[in-house]
Parts: C-alpha cells; sequence; structure tokens
C-alpha cells in the first residue's frame, strides 16, 4: 500500500525514466544509425532521421578496412582481464590485513594507498614513460597493463575492505584456536567466504581497466597489433576519408562480448559495490 | 587417535609459522602492493617534482629554480585555465549528482519492468570511455548529427550548428557528455544506497501519515548521507582528472575554451615536449586536488556525524 502509485503516479515515473533513459541511451541509437547508412549517404545533408538505403554492409567491411580490428577487440579484453588478475593478486592479501591486522602506520599507508586515487595516469605520463622504458616494458603489453594495474589497486583495496569486515571474525578465530597459522586461515577460511565479495571487486576493476585504456595505448605503444580497440578505433580515420559508419559499426561490435558478459555479472555488481560504499 | 591428530596438527602449525606477529604479517600483506605503488606512481610523482624545477626538453635537462612556477603565476591564461577547471568540475559534478539522485529514485520507484531499466542505465560506465565519446563526436556534428539536424527541422537555426566548433557550446557540450559518462555510477550507488534504508522507517512514517517528498527529505536524503558525500568527493576527482573526454571531443579547443588544467599540462609535456613547464603544472594539479580534498573531507566529515548522530 506504501508502494502503490496512483494512475497519474505511474505515468509521471514512466515519462521520467523515459527521459532519462533517453539521455544514457541515445548516442549508443545514433552510433547504430549512423553504423546502418551507406557513406556517401552519411554526409547528407540536412539531416535525416530516416532513409530507405539502410544496409549492414559496414558490419561487414569493417573487417577488410582494418583488418586488425578482431585482434583491437580481443587485446582490450586480454589487457584488461590481465590487469584485474594482477590487480587481485595485490588486492586480496592487502585487503585482508586492512580489514582484519593491527599494525603500525595502518592509517597512514592506507591514506597513501587513496592518495594515488588522487591522480590518473596523465599527470604522471612523462616519468611513467620514462620508467617503462628504464624496465624496457615499451611497446608491450605491459606498458598498458602495470600502469593500469598501479591505479586500479587503491579502489580495489578500498572496496575489498569494506567486504572483508563483514565476514564474522568468529570463523578466523575458530580455525586459528583450531591450530592453523595465519595464512592457512586466509586461504582456506576467509577467501572462500569472501567470493561473492571477490567477485564484485573483479567486476569493477575490470570496468575500470576496460573503460581507461586509451591514454596508456596512445602514450607507451606504437605495435599495431598490441593496441586496444579504443585505439585502434582511430584507424578508421584515414588519410583520404574517415569511415564513420565503419568506425561505429566496429565500435558496438567491439564492446558486445564485455556488454554480454556484464550482462551476467550485474546483478552481483550492484549489490556488492553498493555493500561496500555505504558503510564508509 | 586424538593425540596423533594433536601432535600432527602442532608439527604443520609449525612449519607454517603461526608465530608470526600480527604486525610482520600484515606488512608481509600489504608490502607488494606497497611496493608497486611505490615503482609506479611515487617513483614517478618524485621525478616530477624534481623536473618540475627544470628546464627540460628532449634535448636534455637545466636547473632553472622555480622559473617554471613564476611563469605560471605570471601567466593569465594559466589564471583562467585553473578558474575554468573549478568551473568544469563544479558544474559536472553537480548535475551528475543531481541526475544520480533523480534516476536513483525513480529507478528505486516500485514499478513493473524497473530491473529491465536498471540495466540500461549501465552501458556509459561499463564501455570504454573513448568509444562512448565517438558517439557524442557524431551527436555534436553539425551536418549529420542529430542534435543540429533536429534544431534545422524546429526551426531553432538556420543552418547546421557544430556544437564543437564554438567556444560556449563547445563547453557545455564536453560537461554533457563528461555527465553522460559519471551519471550512471553514480545512479546505481545511490540506488543501492536507497535500498539499504530500513522498510520500518519509511512504513513508520507512512504510518504517521508522511507524504512521499517528505519521506524523501527527511528519511531518505539523511540515510544516504554518507553515499552522497563519498560519491561527490569521488566524482570531484574523476571529473578535475577528466582527460580522455576533453581530448577527443576537442582538443581542449576551440581557443582553449575547453582546456582545463590536466589537458594543459598533456599538451605542454607531451604535445610540445616542454618536460619542465608540464611537470609544474602537474604538481600544482597535486596541490590543489590535495588541498580541496583535504577541506572536502573536513568538511564533510562534520556532515557526517551530523547525519549519523540522529541515526541511532
Amino acid at each position: 500500500m506504501m508502494d502503490r502509485y496512483s494512475k497519474l503516479q505511474m505515468v509521471g515515473i514512466y515519462f521520467a525514466i523515459t527521459i532519462f533513459l533517453i539521455f544514457i541511451l541515445l548516442p549508443f541509437f545514433e552510433m547504430f544509425m549512423a553504423s546502418l547508412r551507406p557513406l556517401e549517404h552519411l554526409f547528407r545533408s540536412p539531416y535525416q532521421f530516416w532513409s530507405d538505403d539502410f544496409s549492414f554492409q559496414a558490419y561487414r567491411d569493417m573487417w577488410v578496412t582494418v583488418p586488425l580490428l578482431g585482434r583491437y577487440i580481443l587485446n582490450s579484453i586480454f589487457i584488461a582481464g590481465m590487469v584485474t588478475g594482477l590487480t587481485m593478486i595485490f588486492v586480496i592479501p592487502a585487503a585482508y590485513a586492512y580489514a582484519r591486522l593491527e599494525f603500525p602506520f595502518k592509517n597512514l599507508t592506507l591514506g597513501i594507498f587513496l592518495g594515488v586515487n588522487m591522480f590518473t595516469g596523465a599527470v604522471l605520463l612523462i616519468p611513467l614513460y620514462r620508467v617503462l622504458r628504464t624496465m624496457g616494458l615499451l611497446n608491450t603489453y605491459w606498458s598498458m597493463i602495470v600502469p593500469g594495474v598501479a591505479f586500479l589497486i587503491p579502489t580495489g583495496i578500498w572496496l575489498l575492505r569494506s567486504y572483508l569486515e563483514k565476514i564474522p571474525r568468529e570463523l578466523e578465530e575458530a580455525a586459528f584456536v583450531d591450530g592453523a597459522s595465519r595464512m592457512y586461515t586466509l586461504r582456506r577460511v576467509v577467501l572462500p567466504l569472501a567470493v561473492p565479495g571477490l567477485i564484485v571487486v573483479g567486476v569493477a576493476v575490470f570496468i575500470g581497466a576496460y573503460a581507461q585504456q586509451f591514454l596508456f595505448a596512445i602514450t607507451f605503444n606504437q605495435q599495431r597489433e598490441l593496441q586496444p580497440l579504443p585505439a585502434g578505433l582511430f584507424e578508421f580515420i584515414g588519410y583520404q576519408d574517415v569511415t564513420w559508419n565503419q568506425m561505429m559499426a566496429a565500435a558496438l561490435v567491439g564492446v558486445l562480448p564485455v556488454m554480454i558478459i556484464f550482462l551476467f555479472l550485474q546483478k552481483y555488481l550492484v549489490a556488492g559495490l553498493t555493500a561496500g560504499a555505504v558503510k564508509e | 587417535m586424538v593425540d596423533t591428530a594433536q601432535t600432527q596438527l602442532e608439527a604443520v602449525q609449525q612449519q607454517r609459522g603461526r608465530a608470526l606477529p600480527e604486525s610482520v604479517f600484515a606488512w608481509l600483506l600489504i608490502g607488494p602492493a606497497m611496493l608497486f605503488i611505490a615503482v609506479i606512481v611515487a617513483w614517478p610523482l618524485a621525478e616530477t617534482i624534481r623536473l618540475s624545477f627544470m628546464e627540460a626538453d628532449l634535448g636534455g635537462e637545466q636547473y632553472v629554480g622555480l622559473a617554471n612556477y613564476a611563469d605560471l603565476m605570471d601567466s593569465r591564461k594559466f589564471h583562467q585555465t585553473i578558474v575554468r577547471t573549478f568551473y568544469w568540475m563544479f558544474l559536472s559534478v553537480s548535475l551528475k549528482l543531481i541526475l544520480g539522485l533523480i534516476g536513483a529514485t525513480l529507478l528505486n520507484a516500485a514499478v513493473p519492468g524497473r530491473a529491465l531499466f536498471r540495466v540500461l542505465v549501465m552501458p556509459p560506465w561499463i564501455i570504454p570511455i573513448a568509444i562512448g565519446c565517438i558517439g557524442w563526436l557524431w551527436l555534436y556534428n553539425g551536418y549529420f548529427g542529430v542534435l543540429s539536424g533536429t534544431m534545422m527541422q524546429l526551426g531553432i537555426t538556420d543552418g547546421p550548428f557544430e556544437f564543437l566548433a564554438h567556444k560556449q557550446s563547445a563547453f557545455y557540450s564536453a560537461v554533457v557528455t563528461d555527465v553522460w559518462v559519471g551519471t550512471p555510477m553514480v545512479t546505481l550507488f545511490f540506488l543501492a544506497a536507497m535500498q539499504g534504508v530500513p522498510r520500518d522507517l519509511y512504513e513508520a512514517a507512512y504510518v504517521d501519515g508522511a507524504s512521499r517528498w517528505y519521506r524523501f527529505r527527511r528519511i531518505t536524503i539523511p540515510q544516504i548521507m554518507p553515499v552522497i558525500v563519498s560519491m561527490s568527493l569521488l566524482s570531484a576527482i574523476f571529473t578535475f582528472n577528466s582527460f580522455e573526454i576533453i581530448w577527443i571531443l576537442t582538443e581542449g579547443g576551440p581557443r582553449s575554451a575547453t582546456t582545463t588544467l590536466i589537458v594543459d599540462t598533456y599538451k605542454t609535456a607531451i604535445s610540445n615536449f616542454k618536460f619542465g613547464e608540464g611537470s609544474a603544472r602537474a604538481v600544482v594539479i597535486v596541490i590543489l586536488l590535495g588541498t580541496f580534498s583535504l577541506i572536502y573531507l573536513f568538511f564533510l566529515n562534520k556532515v557526517n556525524k551530523h547525519y549519523g548522530s540522529g541515526k541511532k
């Protein structure tokens, strides 16, 4: 009864939701429309909302115009996947320490980690370039993976820590009383219980890594075959002309795999992300 | 039986170094992450500070003391950039928070289809920022973009309107895109916070005859205040540092209309190879952002305490 709306209220809510969603989805809709228009038609002025020569030709041609497109799509997923895996390796032990243990400089070091959140790679590009050059990582996958990991570790620690804090302490204490070592307790008692939290943080890190590849890719990597999708897409801007319709088609197809994976995971994500955020 | 199990366990315990002191164990756990951050973030940061005292380019480095900073102090253009950056941040963050709050309230309403609506809100957050920007680049085009097209059909403008070619419209167009990128995350965090508000609070208020608006103002907002606080700081930092959006849409133009500090830094250091001057700008960013965050945290800690005390 409390949640019941009158007809008028229902109409109002749906109307407002529609406007909100139009704002969110309009660029995708326009990208899709552009991908359907033949190139010579694309630049027809005045603007036409509908035309009768829509076709899916661009979805076939794009693989020819940019032969490495498939590679770019996979590169994006590979880089984001590697970043996620590595980040989690660093984040899990650290988050556990901050959630459970008392040690000197706890708050100070946590503050330092969170301070890293304030920078983006863009501020540190020049020296970062030199560091990566010294380590011989320029123009390899690592040049895009390593900075990604560094800038996602703080977020990961922050999210996972609040998750781990929710796991009842008694279980660990019981294991400890039974004689398990600290490491054993972490591996065999805490981690299995934290799986939902690990999924959430993993997905959040993946999204971060997937969304922000562009800058590191254009700055640290010149190898065409290694480029992720956002950088690779700019190859559709050729010397002669820009094949916009194919670029849009490629962008939409390129993000499709991740969108589909995400659809399956979104339930956990929304529930879990917020479990971490609400507390602080 | 019990005895042997006991001895076995003890042996295992010793092997695994159970006696490890808590603080040593803790440092072993955070050590790798610390070290990684030190090499990839802290060292470059120190290097940036060093470079900011240098005249440095591809040719080499020469110590110039505070000259780079003095130049920035004197530069009217740089002052304008700072003002523009804060205006950009203020405008974009406010819009993200307002839209996020409205969006979350709508998606929290118990209407059929809301599970679907929640999914539909997420795409701008999940896809690479650069790809969303390509979509907006298209929308803003004067000749074949739908916005200009609609405006022409409605007779608002006579000819094609290039959103990114004029100083004012380019700035606000970039803001809109930034808001578009940032709103889904804010919305989802607010939504989840709203779902965490205990139902009995609403029920009690409902029984007392409180209106929806009253319940929103007096229950929802205070209850989700901590999340509003953390999201506003997080968004502020993201927006301040927002680079890709501006770079892809306008590269800071036309005539610097969309050049924020981060874009200015990138242009100086990477596009023009003035590493020293670029580093000085980067240091200014770190100082501004650090100060801003501290003031903000201090101020909002108070807000949190205020709301927190009323809760329990």
